[in-house]
């Protein structure tokens, strides 16, 4: 058995799972309170790594420093994605509040395809080089060649994202009236939080760590285009659903483990059938365990 | 229209040209090492949202007013006596004719029209097709299902294989087809049944493109991205026919095809299983508890919603003659949602209405042909905003309770 071909998958299962992570979080939030599947989610994403590389390619044209670049980029990436992610609850979701689910999901759908083709339009359809704007340093001892430092960067972003997240949903007001409206909105209403403000700041949250990814990977991998948002955000919602819908480690765990899944199976099996993976998995976690490996059960409300 | 409200439709127009500013101003070419600055696309932009914030208030405020007292809308509606314009052209004199003259109006359509024009039609009617056997799906079991294009497919797939390695023609591989497709949504619908709602919408998107992916890498059987072409066109009798003509037939057969469609999914709808599968559509567990079976329902909606889908297909690949997974892929069912959403969940004339309107009108208008996606998107979120039944909206059957025949008791 080839260890270091092992170990590679290994790492590259876990940054896979590092970026699924970071958008599974806003699809697990925003359900946990509404109770949607945002579809959207995964073009915000994919907004914030456009928004990364034109503001990059400004600042560089611009002659600012290579860290500079990349700390404004990804930050006016991050708050772009979250003023989109916060208008497009406003725009789509807002006011079908009462309607019925199958309403809000088309709507979601409809906002997906809209941001998508918005992009597509006013961008291009094809693939854009993305700058690696990461800083690279040389690994030494037993990780080098099987982890970059890119790989490494993106680790630590994502660990402390969680970390931050973990404190801001446990401790701070915000977090604790997350909490509340998740377990029952309409007594949220009635003990004095402001739902309304309380989506707003799921979505903005959401929005925010999604850009963050989306910076992250494309500047990993090097490239986007329109559609990376798409494909990329239905395997973080399947991560969201692996882990348990609602639940925030469950989001973590179950990204990780779909991460290191996709990274082995294309690895050693076939990287053909990359995609199928995912769908599989899914299929199989609804029928045999719905309620996903951290998630609570869900009891049937009539 | 208070002040306030336009100066707050300002300020929305003022953000939306904040959020539209690095994606819709500036377009970095990064092999040129360029950038274009489109500060015009920025004005536009402002004057659109503000005009369009303008007209999403007053619709905003419309849909509220009178959506208090729906049901005494409907009542009235049903029970005042029909004066105006609308009541003279729904009266039933005036039925009959229209009927007649829309039916002469599609039987003579080929004859008259252009081959460009029959061919168009042909593409619009197989949507007809797909829009209404969906339309089971979502319209009446209200199932979000995401992935319907992929039985479209396997109808295509069907024809196009039996033809690559037994050649065998059209009216042979029709009912294979068709069987083929019926067992494909049984075969998703039984994993699927314990799924509601957002599950269900992912899973059958996942299953759409796990076929589509399995028909791009099984070269062998499906020829890979490149797809199968030659598939023969219909033949009559063992007549060849010449382009022109052929395309007439084809016409003819969709048209047979649509006519058999509606009658199959009327007569669905007003059936018992129909009925119950409306009723899980509005409370599956209401409904599990008036005693309806719902494993059965929902396999019967996916399968005949996936028959129609595979008849379809074949007419499609027969069509086109070339068949490749591009054509199906996941925004394909997407056209078909929009299809279903625009024209009225559940309602089979709105469902024929959408269907022809979103294939046939950006046909015409080459010019918005890029625009076309990116409208889809937003008629189904504006739909699901202020017109959730869609432009006709889905009549209900209702049976109006005669107080009077109480009184009289009494």
């Amino acid at each position: 058995m080839d260890f270091e071909y092992f170990f590679r998958l290994f790492f590259s299962g876990l940054t896979r799972g590092s970026i699924y992570a970071l958008l599974a979080l806003g699809y697990t939030m925003v359900y946990g309170i509404i109770k949607l599947i945002n579809f959207a989610h995964g073009e915000i994403y994919m907004i914030g790594a456009f928004t990364a590389l034109i503001m990059a390619t400004v600042f560089s044209f611009a002659g600012l420093p290579a860290v500079a670049i990349l700390i404004l980029s990804s930050l006016i990436a991050m708050i772009y994605s979250s003023a989109y992610g916060y208008t497009v609850e406003k725009l789509a979701y807002k006011s079908l509040r009462q309607a019925p689910r199958l309403s809000v999901l088309i709507s979601a759908i409809g906002m997906s395809l809209f941001l998508q083709n918005y992009v597509l339009l006013a961008q291009t359809s094809n693939f854009l080089p993305f700058p690696n704007l990461l800083p690279q340093f040389q690994i030494t001892g037993f990780f080098q060649g099987i982890l970059t430092s890119s790989q490494l960067i993106i680790f630590a972003t994502t660990g402390i994202v969680m970390v931050i997240l973990t404190i801001l949903i446990k401790y701070t007001t915000i977090g604790k009236s997350m909490r509340a409206t998740s377990q029952d909105r309409i007594m949220a209403t009635l003990v004095g939080i402001n739902v309304n403000k309380v989506i707003s700041a799921t979505f903005i949250i959401g929005s925010f760590t999604a850009a963050l990814g989306g910076t992250l990977i494309s500047s990993f991998t090097g490239q986007i285009n329109f559609y990376v948002g798409f494909i990329a955000g239905i395997k973080a919602f399947v991560a969201a659903v692996l882990g348990g819908i609602g639940s925030i480690p469950g989001a973590v765990l179950g990204s990780l483990v779909l991460g290191m899944t996709e990274a082995y199976a294309a690895g050693y099996i076939s990287s053909v059938y990359e995609d199928v993976f995912a769908f599989v998995i899914l299929v199989l976690i609804l029928i045999f365990k719905p309620s996903g490996l951290l998630g609570r059960p869900e009891t049937q409300k009539v | 229209m208070k002040l306030q409200e336009i100066k707050r439709t300002a300020l929305v127009a003022l953000w939306f040209m904040f959020l539209t500013f690095p994606i819709l101003v500036i377009k970095v070419n990064t092999i040129t090492q360029t950038i274009d600055w489109r500060w015009n696309t920025m004005i536009f932009l402002g004057i659109g949202t503000f005009v369009g914030g303008l007209v999403w208030r007053w619709a905003l405020a419309r849909r509220k007013s009178p959506a208090t007292a729906p049901v005494a809308k409907v009542v009235t509606a049903e029970t005042a006596p029909k004066v105006g314009l609308k009541a003279k052209l729904t009266s039933p004199a005036l039925r009959i004719p229209f009927i007649a003259a829309g039916l002469l109006l599609v039987v003579v359509f080929p004859l008259l029209a252009s081959l460009y024009q029959t061919n168009v039609m042909i593409t619009a009617l197989i949507y007809v097709m797909l829009a209404l056997g969906l339309n089971i799906v979502i319209g009446l079991g209200g199932m979000l299902h995401l992935g319907y294009i992929a039985f479209f497919a396997v109808g295509a797939y069907t024809y196009g294989i039996l033809f690559r390695f037994f050649d065998i023609g059209f009216w042979v591989a029709l009912p294979i087809a068709a069987v083929m497709s019926t067992l494909a949504g049984v075969l998703l619908a039984l994993p699927v049944l314990r799924l509601r709602g957002d599950y269900l919408a992912i899973v059958t998107l996942g299953f759409a493109e796990i076929v589509r992916i399995v028909l791009n890498n099984a070269t062998e059987l499906s020829g890979g991205p490149a797809g199968i072409r030659g598939i023969p066109r219909p033949i009559l009798a063992g007549i060849t026919m010449n382009l022109a003509t052929v395309s007439v037939y084809i016409y003819y057969i969709i048209i047979l095809a649509v006519a058999l469609t509606i009658f199959i999914v009327w007569r669905f709808e007003n059936s018992r299983i129909g009925r119950a599968l409306v009723a899980m559509g509005e409370d599956d567990i209401a409904a599990e508890a008036m005693g309806i079976d719902i494993t059965r329902v929902k396999l019967t909606a996916f399968a005949l919603g996936s028959f129609l889908a595979g008849v379809a297909g074949v007419i499609f690949a027969s069509r086109t003659t070339f068949i490749n997974p591009a054509s199906f892929t996941v925004w394909q069912s997407i056209i078909v949602l929009s299809c279903v959403v625009l024209g009225g969940m559940g309602s089979i004339p709105g469902v024929i209405l959408g269907a022809l309107g979103l294939i046939l009108i950006p046909e015409y208008l080459r010019a918005f042909a890029d625009y076309r996606m990116l409208i889809f998107g937003a008629v189904l979120v504006l739909m699901m905003v202020f017109r959730p039944g869609g432009i006709i909206q889905k009549k209900r059957k209702a049976y109006t309770f005669d107080a009077s025949v109480l009184e009289e008791k009494v």
